[in-house]
C-alpha cells in the first residue's frame, strides 16, 4: 500500500503494514524526556481568555443551579447537533457536546425516566414527542433490565446488598482508542472493521449475528464522527497532518463518545505520549513553537473540563459532585526499559498551572520507582501546588497489562483498544455478613406488603440466642451467604450487560477497538474494612447481639478490644485478605456475560457514605447508618500507628484477586510530610 | 525487659532524618507549657511493652527506613525508662538501624556516677540526639517547664566531648522564648559546642489543647498565638548562625 503523506517523517513498522497498532507507533517513534520543567511556556493571551468566558460560563451554570442550558428535544447522537463553539476565533480545539456551551445533552437510550427526571429537577420539560417514542416505540436499557429482573434481584437492590447497578444509567468505564483516529483517519479504520465483518461468514451462530451486527454499527458510528468532524470544517477521514490535527481529530474520537453515552466514567485513555510524537515532529520541522504546543494542550485539556452530563441530583450526591472521570493516564515505563515520559507528559500537568487546579480530566501518572527523577520531582511540585494529580503503580500493573494500558475511573486498567469492561458497580460485604447473622432478612429494609423485615435472601439458618457470637458458626454463614450473594450478584450484572449490549451499545467506542476484543467482567466490594473489623470483634473480643421485636439482630454489644485492620497486625488482616480470596473465587465459579473475564475491585471513593446509611449497626461497633470506610480504607479513625502501617494493612491485600483495582483514601498534609525549612 | 509505651507511629517524619519509626515512651519530669503531648506525662501509664516486641514491630517497617530514615525514641521523656530505652536501641544498632533519641536531657547529673555511666553507655547506641533546649536562661527554664536547664547544658557538653552528632530543638513561643537576646544567648552557647549538626525552631502550635480539655487540665498558654512567619525566620536566621 501507498504510505500516506501525512505519516511522512515517522519511523514506519508494524503499526504502519496494514495493520491497527498504535504502541508499535508509539514504540518506534517517542523521544523519551528525562530533563527538568525548565522548557514549559505559561498560556497565551487566547487560552487566557477563552478560560476566562469558560469561568464565566461556570459561574453563571453555579447561578442558575447547577445546569446552564439543557436540550430537551434533539436525542444525543455522534452526529446529532450542529457545530458549537465557545468563542470561535479563540478556539485552537474545537467541538461540544451539543450546539452551545454549558448546555446538557438529552440521552434517553440508558433510560427514559432518568433523562425526564433530571431534567424536570433542573426546571426542564421533555419533549413529548421524545418521550413518546422512548415510552411507546424505542426500548431502553433500564426498561430491558427491568422485565427481566428476577424478583429476588429486585429485592437485593431495593435492601442495597447489590448497590450502584448500572441498570438506569450508562455503565460507562469503556475507552475507545481514540488514538487511532489521528493515526489512521476514519477510512482506514472503516476498512478494517470491513475486513473483519466479511471473516464473520459461514454458519449463523448467534454470536456471529451479534458481531455482524456490532460491527456494522460500528461502521455507522465511524461515519457519524465524519459528518460531525465534517460540521467544524474537518475532514478526519484521512490521518491527522500535523500536531493541531492530530489533537483535534484524537478529541473529535471523545467528543464522538460522550455525546453517544453518558457513561458513570467517560476516561480517555493514554495519550499525552502519543501526542508528543506529532509535537516533536512538528517543532522539528519548525512548523510549531513551544508556545503553539503548550495552547493546544491548554485547549484541550479545557474542553476535556467541560464535559458534561445530565443526571438526577442523587447521582451527584452519590458521588459528590458531578465527576465525569475523564481519566488521563500519564507517563509510566515501557516493557523495554525506556520511560514513556515525554515533553507532553509534562505539558499536559502544567495545565494544571496555566489553568488552575481542577479535578477533571482526572490526571493520573503511572508511578514506577524508575521514572526519571526530573519528572518525579516536577509531579511532586505540582502535586503540592494543585492537589489535582492522582497516581497509581505503573510497577504493579505493567507486569500484566503491558505499556499502553490506561485507567478507566479511578483505577480499573485496560489496554487501550483491547480490553474493554462490564462495569459491574459493588455488593456490600458488611451488609453480607449481616444476612448471615440474620438468615438473609435484611436489618433496615422492610417488605412493602407485611411491613416487615424483608426476606431478600433465601432463607438460610440464622443465629440463635443472646449468647456471644461464636466466630466459627459466624464465619460458616458468612461463607454460604458470600456463596449465595456472588451467585445472585453475578447474575445480575449478566442480565445487566445483556441489555446494555442490546439497547445502549457502545458503537463508537467499540468501533476503536479491535474486533476481537477482551472483556472485563468488573465486580466490586464495598464494606471490606467493617466486615473485616466485625470479624475479628467476633474472633478476639466478646459481641453480643441485640435484637428487635422481630427477632432480627440489629445492634450489638462489645465486650473487650480486638485488633483492628489498618495497623499492620495479621491477626486481623489475615481476615481481610481471606474474604477478598473468597469472595473473588466464588464470582470466578460462574458463568459471566460474553465469557469475560472476572475480576474484582475495592474502590468506593465517596459513595461509602451512601452505603453505609444503607447499612445496619455491624458487629465492629458502628452504627447504623454511619458510613462505611471508602475503598480498601480501615475504617475511620481505627488505624492507630500511622500512615505506613495503615498502608502495610492495605498492601496485604492480594492484586491478583482483585484485578480490577483496589483503592486507599489518603490525604495528609504538607507538614506531616516532613519539614520545609 | 519491659517499658511503658504511649503509642507507636510508623511513618515519622518530623523527628530525624527521612521516614522514621517513632516510639513515644510514657512518662516526663517537665511539665512545658507549651507541651503537645500532656497524656504522655504521667509514668505508668500507657501500655507495657516488651522491648523485642517493639523491635518486631518497628523491624516491619526495615524497607522504609533504607533511605536515611531509622527509628526514634520520643516521649514524653524517654531517658525516664533509662534501662528500657538501652536494651531497645542495643537492638535497633545491632540490626544497622540508625537510631536517635528525643531528649530533654534532664535525667543527665554530672555530679552523679552511676548516671554518667548510664549515659555513657546509651551513647554507644545512638546516633543521634535530638537535644531540647527550652530556654537559655535556666530561670525562664524553670518557669517554663519546672526544672532548671543545667543538666540539660551540662549533657550538651558532655555529648560534645563524647563525639556525639546532636540536633538542637527550640520551640519558640511568643512571650516566653522569643526575645531576641535569649535567642542570642543560645547561639552563644552552641557556639562553644563542635557537634551541633542542625539546629531546629519549631513554631510553637496549639494543636494539643484538645488534649488538656481531654484530661481536664486547665490550658497553661491560653491566648498565646502562635508564632507569625517573621518571627520564625529571625529565631532561624539567629540560631543557624547567621548573624
Amino acid at each position: 500500500m501507498n504510505i500516506p503523506k501525512e505519516w511522512e517523517g515517522f519511523n514506519l513498522g508494524k503499526w504502519s503494514n496494514d495493520e491497527i497498532d498504535v504502541r508499535d507507533f508509539i514504540q518506534n517513534n517517542y523521544t523519551p524526556y528525562t530533563g527538568d520543567d525548565a522548557f514549559l511556556e505559561g498560556p497565551t493571551e487566547d487560552t487566557t481568555k477563552l478560560w476566562q468566558e469558560i469561568m464565566e460560563l461556570s459561574k453563571k451554570e453555579r447561578e442558575n443551579g447547577g445546569v446552564l442550558d439543557a436540550d430537551t428535544k434533539i436525542v444525543s447522537q455522534v452526529n446529532s447537533h450542529e457545530a458549537g463553539y465557545i468563542d470561535k476565533k479563540l478556539e485552537k480545539i474545537v467541538g461540544l457536546q451539543t450546539d452551545k456551551p454549558f448546555k446538557r445533552a438529552l440521552m434517553p437510550f440508558g433510560g427514559i425516566k432518568m433523562a425526564e427526571q433530571a431534567l424536570n429537577m433542573y426546571g426542564y420539560q421533555i419533549d413529548p414527542e421524545v418521550k413518546e417514542i422512548f415510552v411507546k416505540y424505542r426500548k431502553t436499557h433500564n426498561d430491558g433490565v427491568f422485565d427481566a429482573y428476577t424478583s429476588e434481584m429486585r429485592r437485593a437492590r431495593t435492601a442495597h446488598i447489590l448497590t450502584g447497578l448500572p441498570d438506569t444509567y450508562g455503565r460507562g468505564r469503556i475507552i475507545g482508542d481514540y488514538r487511532r483516529v489521528a493515526l489512521y483517519g476514519v477510512d482506514y479504520l472503516i476498512r478494517k472493521k470491513e475486513e473483519d465483518k466479511a471473516i464473520l461468514d459461514g454458519e449463523m451462530t448467534d454470536d456471529k449475528i451479534r458481531a455482524r451486527e456490532e460491527i456494522a454499527e460500528q461502521i455507522k458510528a465511524l461515519k457519524a464522527l465524519k459528518e460531525m468532524a465534517g460540521k467544524y470544517g474537518y475532514d478526519i477521514s484521512k490521518p491527522a497532518k500535523n500536531a493541531q490535527e492530530a489533537i483535534q481529530f484524537l478529541y473529535f474520537g471523545y467528543l464522538g463518545a460522550v455525546k453517544d453515552q453518558n457513561g458513570a466514567a467517560m476516561s480517555i485513555g493514554r495519550n499525552s505520549t502519543f501526542l508528543d510524537i506529532y509535537i516533536e515532529r512538528d517543532l522539528k520541522n519548525g512548523t510549531l513553537t513551544e508556545k503553539e504546543a503548550q495552547e493546544l494542550i491548554d485547549q484541550f485539556v479545557m474542553k476535556l473540563r467541560i464535559v458534561k452530563f445530565m443526571r438526577i441530583q442523587s447521582y451527584n450526591e452519590l458521588f459528590s459532585g458531578d465527576p465525569t472521570w475523564v481519566t488521563e493516564s500519564i507517563g509510566g515505563m515501557g516493557v523495554d526499559g525506556r520511560t514513556l515520559v515525554t515533553k507532553n507528559s509534562f505539558r499536559i500537568l502544567h495545565t494544571l498551572v496555566n489553568l488552575g487546579p481542577a479535578p477533571e480530566p482526572n490526571l493520573t501518572v503511572l508511578w514506577s520507582k524508575n521514572l526519571p527523577e526530573n519528572f518525579k520531582k516536577f509531579c511532586a511540585k505540582i502535586s503540592i501546588d494543585t492537589s489535582s494529580i492522582q497516581y497509581e503503580s505503573d510497577d504493579l500493573m505493567r507486569p500484566e497489562m503491558g505499556d499502553d494500558y490506561a485507567i478507566a475511573c479511578c483505577v480499573s486498567c485496560m489496554r487501550v483498544g483491547k480490553d474493554m469492561q462490564f462495569f459491574g458497580a459493588r455488593a456490600n460485604l458488611a451488609k453480607c455478613l449481616l444476612y448471615a447473622i440474620n438468615g438473609g432478612v435484611d436489618e433496615l429494609a422492610k417488605d412493602k406488603v407485611t411491613g416487615k423485615p424483608l426476606q431478600v435472601a433465601p432463607k438460610f439458618a440464622p443465629i440463635l440466642g443472646d449468647g456471644k457470637l461464636d466466630y466459627d458458626e459466624v464465619m460458616d454463614k458468612f461463607d454460604t451467604m458470600m456463596t449465595w450473594l456472588a451467585g445472585l450478584y453475578v447474575n445480575t450484572l449478566n442480565l445487566i450487560h445483556y441489555m446494555h449490549d442490546k439497547y445502549s451499545y457502545e458503537a463508537l467506542e467499540m468501533a476503536l477497538h479491535d474486533t476481537e476484543v477482551r472483556r472485563f467482567f468488573a465486580t466490586g466490594i464495598a464494606g471490606l474494612s467493617c466486615c473485616v473489623d466485625s470479624l475479628s470483634a467476633i474472633k478476639y473480643a466478646n459481641v453480643y447481639p441485640i435484637r428487635n421485636e422481630y427477632g432480627i439482630v440489629t445492634d450489638y454489644r462489645i465486650e473487650g478490644d480486638y485488633p483492628k485492620y489498618g495497623n499492620n497486625d495479621d491477626r486481623v488482616d489475615e481476615i481481610a485478605v481471606w474474604i477478598v480470596k473468597t469472595f473473588m473465587k466464588k464470582i470466578r465459579g460462574h458463568h459471566t456475560y460474553r465469557n469475560s473475564v472476572p475480576t474484582m475491585s475495592i474502590l468506593t471513593i465517596t459513595s461509602n457514605v451512601v452505603y453505609g446509611k444503607n447499612t445496619g449497626s455491624t458487629p465492629d461497633g458502628r452504627k447504623a447508618g454511619q458510613p462505611l470506610a471508602p475503598g480498601a480504607n480501615p475504617m475511620h479513625g481505627r488505624d492507630e500507628n500511622g500512615a505506613l502501617a495503615s498502608l502495610e494493612s492495605v498492601r496485604k491485600l492480594p492484586y491478583e484477586y482483585a484485578r480490577d483495582g483496589i483503592s486507599n483514601t489518603f490525604s495528609i498534609t504538607p507538614n506531616s510530610l516532613g519539614k520545609d525549612e | 525487659m519491659q517499658g511503658y509505651v504511649h503509642s507507636l507511629e510508623s511513618f515519622g517524619t518530623v523527628d530525624g532524618p527521612g521516614i522514621r519509626f517513632v516510639v513515644f515512651l510514657q512518662g516526663c519530669p517537665l511539665r512545658c507549657k507549651y507541651c503537645h503531648n500532656p497524656d504522655t506525662w504521667t509514668y505508668g501509664r500507657g501500655k507495657l511493652y516488651e522491648s523485642q516486641e517493639i523491635f518486631d514491630l518497628a523491624m516491619k517497617y526495615k524497607h522504609y527506613f533504607s533511605k536515611g530514615g531509622g527509628i526514634t525514641l520520643t516521649g514524653g521523656e524517654p531517658l525516664l525508662q533509662m534501662d528500657f530505652s538501652i536494651e531497645l536501641l542495643k537492638k535497633f544498632k545491632d540490626a544497622g538501624v540508625h537510631t536517635a533519641v528525643d531528649t530533654s536531657g534532664y535525667m543527665f547529673d554530672k555530679e552523679n556516677k552511676a548516671s554518667v555511666e548510664k549515659h555513657l553507655e546509651l551513647c554507644r547506641y545512638i546516633d543521634l540526639f535530638l537535644l531540647d533546649i527550652k530556654h537559655i536562661s535556666s530561670q525562664k527554664h524553670k518557669e517554663l517547664t519546672g526544672v532548671p536547664n543545667e543538666h540539660t547544658l551540662d549533657f550538651a557538653r558532655f555529648l560534645d566531648e563524647q563525639g556525639k552528632k546532636m540536633w538542637i530543638r527550640y520551640v519558640l513561643v511568643p512571650g516566653w522564648t522569643d526575645d531576641e537576646k535569649d535567642i542570642r544567648g543560645l547561639r552563644a552557647f552552641l557556639d562553644t559546642l563542635g557537634n551541633v549538626d542542625k539546629v531546629e525552631v519549631l513554631p510553637y502550635h496549639t494543636m494539643g489543647v484538645p488534649k488538656y480539655q481531654k484530661l481536664g487540665i486547665a490550658y497553661p498558654l491560653e491566648g498565646v498565638p502562635t508564632p507569625t512567619k517573621e518571627q520564625v525566620a529571625l529565631a532561624r536566621k539567629i540560631l543557624r548562625g547567621d548573624r
